[in-house]
């Protein structure tokens, strides 16, 4: 195992970069082009990568910033970015034809995109709050409250436990408001 | 990943559906271009490309 090259893992955690990338840039396209850009960037600065780490959340580091930079990009040439993804989600059915899944993709989709990430590394991606915290570095507090926030805006957008849905209004109208805002914390 | 007590049912909902978002692509296993692409990468390693 040790003698491995490391580089020969990489193919292993495809399928989970892409899973990640999709759900959180909602453009299957945009996510593959990333996932590219990350995969190039792994393989070409593999001595990074600390023999018997966890080459996951490596990888996912990467490509978050990835996104990141791609999306400070974008911005600066669309004002409305958010927007442009927003809409794209239209295109994409639900192949499953639940009603549930298509509400749920939609409130995924309206999550501040901190929250997303929070809530996609933490409750789909299998790690840690640590190691989550230490992926978008932040403080693990933060990674707990913005997965705390995201659960609980979805469940107010799908109208799930409507009578918590109340008090969340004002709070959820906030982080609409300041959408496009990365670090507000 | 586990499945963990959750305090109530939206929970459950939500990690489901995560789940299911997940899978739809994890089901589609390794796109062409990603395994052209790996497989361009090693090819470029022999000779010392310097790019």
């Amino acid at each position: 195992m040790e003698n491995e090259d490391p580089r020969d893992q990489l193919v292993e955690h495809l399928p989970a970069m892409r899973a990640f990338a999709i759900s959180l840039t909602r453009n299957g396209a945009i996510a593959d082009d990333m996932v590219q850009d990350t995969l190039v960037k792994a393989w070409t600065n593999i001595e990074k990568f600390q023999p018997g780490s966890n080459m996951r959340a490596w990888l996912f580091t990467i490509l978050r910033n990835t996104y990141y930079s791609s999306r400070r990009k974008a911005k600066r040439e669309v004002s409305d970015v958010d927007g442009i993804f927003t809409e794209s989600l239209a295109e994409k059915p639900a192949h499953d034809g639940h009603m549930q899944m298509l509400d749920f993709r939609k409130a995924l989709a309206k999550l501040k995109v901190e929250q997303r990430e929070a809530l996609l590394l933490v409750g789909a991606s299998g790690f840690s709050y640590e190691e989550a915290a230490d992926m978008c570095g932040v403080a693990v507090g933060t990674i707990k409250s913005r997965t705390n926030r995201a659960r609980a805006r979805i469940a107010e957008l799908m109208g799930l436990n409507e009578d918590e849905a109340l008090e969340m209004t004002d709070d959820a109208t906030m982080s609409v408001l300041s959408t496009s805002k990365v670090a507000s914390f | 990943m586990k499945p963990k007590p959750s305090k109530n049912p939206s929970e459950d909902v939500i990690d489901q559906n995560l789940r299911r978002v997940f899978d739809e692509t994890l089901e589609e296993g390794i796109p062409d271009r990603f395994k052209d692409l790996l497989a361009q990468l090693k090819q470029q390693e022999k000779p010392t490309d310097g790019k």
